[in-house]
Formats: C-alpha cells, sequence, structure tokens
C-alpha cells in the first residue's frame, strides 16, 4: 500500500496526541497530577489537530469532510471523525478547568477519565479502518488495534517525560518505560507474525482458475500506471524493509528505552537532554515504523497484476 | 443498504469465449464518458505517462505448461457484490447498492474522494478520478439498461452488446430461469477469490477443459447428448 505522507503523520501525530491525552486523563482520574498538566493537555490537543488537519490532505474533496461523519453506524472511518470530534469537548474542558482550579476537583478527575477513554476509543477506531479490510492480510489482523494504542500510549507518556523535564522534574518514567517496551513486544510478535504467515490467496484463487495450473501474469490490461497500482501495488523490497525494521526497533524502542531509564541515574540537569534525544529518536522511529505498516501491506487486488500476496 | 434487492442484476463472463480484444473495454470507457459517472477523466493522455479511469479492464493469462498450456483472457470489473465491503467502508454513504436491482453505485456528489472504498474491494473495481477528485466504478450502464427509449435488445451494459465473442452476458441472478442463472448453473459459474466471501453477483464461466489430444471434453459431452445440446443453444439464445 502507497505510505502516503498525509495518513503518516495523522496516524502517528494524532497518535501520541490521543496517547498524550489518555495518560493526562487517567492521571487526572487517579488524582496523579503531572507537573505540567493544563499545559500538556494544550499539547496533545495541538497534535491531535495537527493529525487530523494532515488527514483532509489524503481527501481528493477535503471541502466534504463533515460528510464522513454520517456513517458511524458501519463505517470505521465515520466511528473515526466522530469519535475525534467529540474527543474535544471533555478534553478542552478538561485543560480548561485544570487550568483554573484545583487539581483534585471531582469534574477534572471526571472529565479526565472521560477524555481518556475518548482518546482510547478513537485511536482505536483508527487502527480498525485498517484491521477490517480482509483485502489486506497485513493489517487484517488481531495486533494492529493493539499495536495503534500501544504506539500510541508510548508515544504520549515519551513526550510527557520530555515535557516535564522542561520544567524542572523527571516524569512518569516507569510508564514511559513500560509502555515502550510493550509496544516493543507486540510489534516484534506482529512482525514475526506476518513473516510466518502464509499467503490465502493467490492469482489462482483470484482467477478461479488453479485447476487449469500454474497460473502467469501474461500480459497486463494496461502499458501505463494507473491509481490501482500506485495506491494499492507499492512494493517495498525485502531487504529494505528489513534495514528499516532494524532501525526501529533502534530509535522507536531500544533508544527511548535505555535513554529515559538512564534519567534515573544520572543527575536531574542531565534529565532534558536526554527526554529530547529520546523524543526525536521516537519521532523518527514511529515515522518509519508507519512507513512500514503501509509499505509491506500487500493488496490481494495486486494479484491480478500477477503480483505476490 | 445491503439489505437482499428484489433484483440481482449481474454478468455472466464467459473465459472460453473471451478473446482478449478490449472492446468491452473501450466501449464501456466511451459509454462513460457520459451519464452517471459523469466522466471517467484521463490524465496527459497524449503524453508520455498517460493515466484515467477505466471502469473494465482485460487481463491476460497463462495456465499450465506444454500441450496442456492455455492463455484465457480475463475481464475484470465489478461485480456488484451481495457483501460489499466497499458500501459498509464508506463513511458519506456515498457508496451504496441499489434496493431495486442490487447494482453498486457511488453518489459522486457525497464522495470525499478518500479510496478506502478502493482499498476494502479485492477485485480493484473501484478507480480514483484525478480529475474530479472522487471514486468511479462500473455502473452496469445504469443509465442505458433503464432507458425505456431505447429498444429492448439495447437495454444492457455496453461491455456486453458490444461484445463481439458474446463472452458477456446481462441479467437478472434473482430469476433462476434467466439467461445468466441458467448459464451459471450450466457452465458451472464461479466466484473469484471466493475465500474473501465478498458473494460476488456477477460470475464467471471457466474455459471448458482441454483433453492431451486438444478436444474440449464438454464439447464432447454435448455430442453424446442431444438434451445438453439443446440446453445448450437455448442458452446462447436466449441470452
Amino acid at each position: 500500500m502507497d505510505p502516503a505522507a498525509s495518513i503518516i503523520i495523522f496516524t502517528t501525530a494524532s497518535g501520541a496526541g490521543y496517547g498524550l491525552l489518555a495518560i493526562l486523563g487517567f492521571m487526572a482520574a487517579l488524582d496523579v497530577s503531572p507537573t505540567p498538566g493544563p499545559f500538556a493537555v494544550a499539547l496533545a490537543l495541538g497534535l491531535i489537530s495537527i493529525g487530523l488537519f494532515a488527514s483532509t490532505f489524503h481527501l481528493g474533496r477535503p471541502l466534504r469532510a463533515w460528510r464522513a461523519l454520517s456513517r458511524w453506524r458501519t463505517s470505521w472511518m465515520s466511528r473515526e471523525g466522530l469519535a475525534a470530534l467529540v474527543t474535544f469537548l471533555p478534553a478542552t474542558a478538561f485543560g480548561v478547568l485544570w487550568a483554573s482550579s484545583e487539581p483534585n476537583d471531582v469534574s477534572i478527575r471526571l472529565l479526565g477519565g472521560l477524555s481518556a477513554a475518548m482518546a482510547m476509543t478513537t485511536v482505536f477506531c483508527t487502527a480498525m479502518i485498517y484491521a477490517s479490510l480482509t483485502t489486506i492480510r497485513r493489517w487484517s489482523h488481531t495486533l494492529v488495534p493493539p499495536i495503534y494504542l500501544a504506539l500510541a500510549l508510548q508515544s504520549g507518556a515519551l513526550l510527557l517525560v520530555a515535557l516535564t523535564t522542561v520544567f524542572g522534574g523527571r516524569g512518569p518514567i516507569a510508564l514511559a518505560m513500560a509502555t515502550t517496551f510493550a509496544a516493543w513486544l507486540i510489534k516484534a510478535a506482529y512482525w514475526r507474525s506476518i513473516d510466518r504467515a502464509l499467503p490465502t490467496s493467490s492469482l489462482g484463487s483470484a482467477t478461479g482458475l488453479a485447476h487449469l495450473g500454474a497460473a502467469r501474469a501474461f500480459d497486463p490490461p494496461h502499458t501505463g500506471a494507473n491509481f490501482l497500482l500506485r495506491d494499492m501495488g507499492f512494493v517495498v523490497a525485502r531487504k529494505r524493509a528489513l534495514a528499516l525494521r532494524r532501525s526501529v526497533h533502534v530509535c522507536l524502542f531500544g533508544a527511548p528505552f535505555a535513554l529515559i531509564g538512564l534519567i534515573l541515574l544520572t543527575p536531574l540537569s542531565a534529565s532534558c537532554p536526554l527526554a529530547s534525544t529520546a523524543i526525536l529518536a521516537a519521532a523518527i522511529g514511529l515515522g518509519t515504523e508507519r512507513w512500514l505498516f503501509f509499505a509491506e501491506a500487500r493488496h490481494v487486488s495486486a494479484l491480478f497484476y500477477g503480483r505476490v500476496d | 443498504m445491503t439489505s437482499s434487492p428484489r433484483k440481482r442484476l449481474g454478468l455472466v463472463i464467459d473465459l472460453n469465449a473471451c478473446v482478449g480484444c478490449h472492446a468491452c473495454a473501450v466501449a464501456c470507457k466511451q459509454e462513460n464518458s457520459v451519464g452517471h459517472s459523469g466522466r471517467s477523466s484521463d490524465v496527459e493522455a497524449y503524453q508520455a505517462s498517460p493515466r484515467g479511469v477505466w471502469p473494465n479492464r482485460v487481463h491476460s493469462y497463462e495456465f499450465g505448461e506444454g500441450a496442456a498450456g492455455r492463455t484465457v483472457y480475463f475481464p475484470k470489473t465489478c461485480l456488484h457484490c451481495e457483501a460489499p465491503a466497499c458500501v459498509t467502508v464508506c463513511p458519506t454513504g456515498a457508496s451504496y447498492k441499489r434496493a431495486d436491482d442490487g447494482i453498486v453505485l457511488i453518489d459522486h456528489d457525497k464522495c470525499i474522494g478518500c479510496k478506502l472504498c478502493a482499498w476494502a474491494c479485492p477485485y480493484g473495481a473501484r478507480e480514483f478520478d484525478e480529475v474530479e477528485a472522487v471514486m468511479k466504478k462500473c455502473t452496469l450502464c445504469v443509465d442505458r439498461i433503464h432507458d425505456r427509449e431505447l429498444p429492448v435488445e439495447d437495454r444492457q451494459p455496453i461491455c456486453v452488446t458490444t461484445c463481439p465473442a458474446n463472452a458477456r452476458h446481462f441479467g437478472d441472478f434473482a430469476d433462476p430461469e434467466s439467461n445468466v442463472s441458467r448459464l451459471t448453473r450450466e457452465f458451472g459459474g464461479f466466484d473469484p477469490l471466493p475465500e474473501l466471501k465478498y458473494r460476488p453477483t456477477s460470475k464467471y464461466l471457466p474455459p471448458r477443459s482441454v483433453t492431451a489430444d486438444g478436444r474440449k471434453t464438454a464439447a464432447r459431452k454435448l455430442e453424446r447428448s442431444p438434451r445438453a445440446l439443446l440446453d445448450f443453444l437455448d442458452a446462447l439464445l436466449t441470452r
């Protein structure tokens, strides 16, 4: 599948924003308030807005995007759009109240919990857009929603640590390390699983003529490019994909895990540089991870062009 | 929205008869430059890398080796599925399956061009129109087939009336005695990618098998049985 920049920016930026919002909301609900609370909520909403804005660049007719809110009974994309917009209501109230009253206010705790639940719901809907497509077997995988949720929480936790170090604290180090490790395990399990899975369809089953013998694409229907091949026929070389996966292991998981851990062992003055480096590495790693999520996915319709599923 | 329609209009594409001339594809492109789909736009049509919307495309495949090997031309277009995920994933309701006749259509005024329906289609039947920035697909020539101004024999999709090899047949699959239902029954009509369970309405007929001496087994079977021959002729004539 074509790794379009608009969707990569959308899913990573809004994912991090929702992850940060969810962590802040849960912490507020449990009455464990991090140092830069309201400021972090603003950062989360900013990232979410950037992501949602980027997503409209994938639309042919962005001005009609409001229509996408109507089919929430059947469409995961519609559900996602609706959840994304609804989340702004409790989240904005949560941030504003937090900035203007005592952190242990009951309404803040309630709004925090609600914001967190809505943020996770939205990320789940995003993941389900992909996980519900049986035409793309590397997306139609049980680990896809857990990956999206775990990476959102991980990037949110890393952001909160980095933000707290700017304000002179240390932030939720254990949470950041735990979510990084969890996301690492899930992503590694996913890669292992898609590498071992055998294709369920072939040119034989696509044409329904497997009984005629080994099938070969003989002549394509058109000599030039077309939408199908550009949008759904994207292929990344196996060797390149493996190299990029290694870079994800380092940038998204290994390096942030080690750098955040180091904060505990070093003087407070080193916290901010360490956390900032971790965020930078994770951002590169997350972009690469999402690029690979698209680039490694193959659409079953490409079989008709003689591609391997 | 996707409840069982009264009629189930669709095509039977006979892979035994298709000669791969692409006339259906060209006629489709021409017919769909007006009508329900607006137009099927082209980009850089006269430059080095032309591209554009073709609701119907003809693939060619080889099967088997040596004397048993054969070439099969495979026209591919929307199969107007009974379980059209392209409709369920659509966030705006622009994609819909008509209750009356089961045709899967796009309301181009509601389409936001998110391309999710194309991702949901296993057959590659939906294409993004770069000029109009919305999705396009086969309409089963919805303007033609219901046009009472046309002679009855012309109220068929243009790919059907154009095909010089009689490889394409149009009809109502909800009627068990329709031409398409009988062709499907008698010649082993099948679904491509059945494992994805989209339950296409339209069916393909397989190439009749070839024996080692190069004769078609189906034809030989017909020689032995006058009844089968009559059925075959009847199927052809009632197309």
